[in-house]
């Protein structure tokens, strides 16, 4: 497909994404009401419900799936694996730890603002841990000793989850099992500006390391070769990349397969250049995330299905379909 | 551009052994330079010595003059091209693409490609053979077409002196002999080419010099007349061999010798 044709359609699916997004919840609404809304007009409680509860929440998921299918994209191009996605670093683990910690010691509830600090500060952990020993290896980051560590740490905080629930009230369990399966219900401004705060720096940093990461996605000797300074895009782009993951859990809990199927759709459309593939991957991931919350809150209403699972169902068979095609060309 | 080694010994970080143990060697400018020599016996090592890609223990690299230090990584692909041993080539992009990273050095970081750049990565398909190839996805590509879109990649940078580690390993005849006329031809045009190979006979018929390397060390090195003489090259390989001249080009032909067939026992 035609790359400014793809971005075209993006940006379309995005805007429509969000408008959606704000049409539609508990509370009816008809599009005028809820246009007129969004500008500032109609009814006080209209606004309300638009201004304050839906269109944070819409701009969250635009935010948190950007992020993440633009790190996804990042890991997979440093890593060289297909395989990688933002939580392989053993992220969302660490920011699970510190959210199902808070929960179970009663320090926070599930809207606390307590609670993405503290998921912010596992996956800190997770991300300094996993550094700390791909670096200490030697003088240059090795990328498959930073791979298996993050494996590892991630099945240890897997393992501490594990025993946190086993010695907790069933109460708490539920609320730390649906925060982990990952959420935008609830979502505030401060949330909003949280993420955008950090999100919108990490994702320019990245684009203007494109050209490095096309040249690392063929090998670090032959993108030395070809002029890139390797150690320090490596260090640079896999430190932003993991922050933006981390912000994303922090606020929005763990929401897998974004990262993992959003660049891949875009390569199989457009190709790996990052110049193109890092842009298209985060409009992509937002209007995806954005989607599929609408279809988190509607498709069981009064109920909320977590989002995890709706990514899930969407994009594994999507992604499927589209490795399919691409083997049938 | 004059590449210049002086006691280059390298160590690598628990091995016993040095992989490269003081060799000195000066690469004219304009040659064909090739380096031979056994397996292990330090040759992708040295290409990646001169490049500053495996740090130096002791000894100094000068390229043109100027030390290998003194050089940031993206002045020195404005300068030298390298085709390296392997690559993984793990997502799909087009030949065009593939060889438009030759500018990369080029560019700045927010910089377009301009019609110098395309010009450029034009001139290195047609160089290199593989226009017609130009809009494949690199990873359908045969063993020899992506050796030579490779080679074109390095071409696009507009390098003065072009390292390649084995070029033609993987290749059949017809694709070995295209691609060391090409190197052969674009050394007669003043570019300096420095290749590292197992071919012999293939050094001795396209190269100016030879740098024979046994264990870390320099055998020996000059003209493929000098270098290539029965008794060194048995005393690095361990093995027998024939040397005589090629009664068509002068030059030495390098023949392994059958066991028994030298009449010594084995």
């Amino acid at each position: 497909m035609k790359r400014t044709a793809l971005a075209v359609l993006l940006v379309a699916l995005l805007a429509v994404a969000v408008l959606l997004g704000v049409r539609f919840g508990s509370v009816p609404l008809s599009t005028g009401e809820a246009v007129r809304a969004l500008f500032g007009g109609g009814e006080a409680t209209h606004r309300t419900i638009v201004l304050e509860l839906r269109l944070p929440r819409v701009l969250l998921g635009v935010l948190v799936g950007g992020g993440l299918a633009l790190a996804g994209a990042t890991f997979q191009a440093i890593l060289r694996n297909p395989l990688a996605e933002p939580y392989i670093l053993g992220i969302s683990g660490g920011a699970s730890v510190g959210a199902v910690l808070v929960l179970t010691l009663g320090l926070a509830g599930s809207g606390s603002w307590v609670l993405p600090l503290a998921a912010f500060a596992g996956a800190l952990v997770a991300i300094g841990l996993v550094f700390r020993v791909a670096i200490a290896s030697g003088r240059s980051m090795d990328v498959r000793v930073l791979l298996l560590a993050g494996v590892v740490v991630g099945a240890f905080f897997s393992a501490c989850i594990a025993f946190i629930l086993s010695v907790s009230e069933a109460r708490t369990i539920q609320s730390a099992v649906l925060w982990i399966m990952g959420s935008l219900a609830g979502t505030s401004w401060r949330d909003v500006a949280l993420a955008a705060v950090y999100s919108l720096p990490a994702a320019a940093v990245l684009l203007t390391l494109a050209r490095p990461l096309n040249a690392l996605a063929i090998g670090e000797e032959t993108a030395q070769y070809l002029g890139t300074d390797v150690e320090r895009v490596k260090r640079i782009a896999l430190a932003v990349a993991a922050l933006l993951t981390a912000a994303g859990v922090a606020v929005a809990g763990v929401i897998g397969f974004v990262g993992l199927v959003v660049p891949h759709a875009i390569r199989l459309m457009v190709g790996s250049d990052h110049r193109v593939l890092l842009p298209l991957s985060f409009l992509a991931g937002a209007a995806f995330l954005t989607l599929a919350d609408l279809l988190a809150r509607l498709a069981l209403a009064p109920t909320e299905i977590p989002i995890g699972v709706i990514t899930a169902f969407v994009g594994v068979p999507f992604f499927l379909l589209l490795l399919r095609r691409s083997m049938t060309r | 551009m004059k590449i210049e080694g002086r006691g280059i010994r390298v160590r690598y970080p628990g091995a016993e052994r040095l992989p490269l143990d003081g060799v000195d060697l000066d690469v004219p400018d304009g040659e064909l330079y090739a380096v031979v020599g056994p397996n292990g016996s330090g040759k992708s090592t040295l290409l990646k010595a001169l490049l500053g890609v495996v740090p130096l223990d002791s000894g100094t690299v000068t390229l043109d003059g100027r030390a290998m230090e003194d050089w940031s990584r993206a002045e020195l692909a404005r300068h030298v091209g390298v085709v390296a041993q392997s690559e993984s080539v793990s997502f799909p992009m087009t030949v065009r693409e593939m060889v438009g990273m030759g500018r990369y050095p080029h560019l700045g970081a927010l910089q377009a490609e301009g019609p110098r750049d395309r010009e450029a990565v034009d001139q290195a398909l047609t160089q290199a053979d593989v226009t017609d190839l130009d809009a494949r996805d690199v990873t359908t590509l045969s063993g020899g077409e992506l050796q030579r879109v490779r080679i074109a990649r390095a071409l696009a940078q507009e390098p003065r002196a072009l390292l390649l580690d084995e070029p033609t390993s993987s290749l059949d005849v017809r694709h070995e002999m295209a691609i060391l006329e090409l190197l052969r031809g674009w050394a007669d045009e003043g570019m300096t080419v420095l290749v590292v190979t197992h071919g012999l006979n293939l050094a001795a018929r396209f190269a100016d010099r030879v740098l024979l390397l046994s264990q870390g060390t320099v055998a020996a090195q000059g003209t493929p007349a000098q270098v290539f003489t029965a008794e060194v090259l048995e005393a690095v390989y361990r093995w027998p061999v024939a040397v005589h001249s090629d009664h068509l080009e002068g030059v030495p032909t390098i023949r392994a010798l059958r066991a028994g067939e030298d009449g010594r026992p084995r």
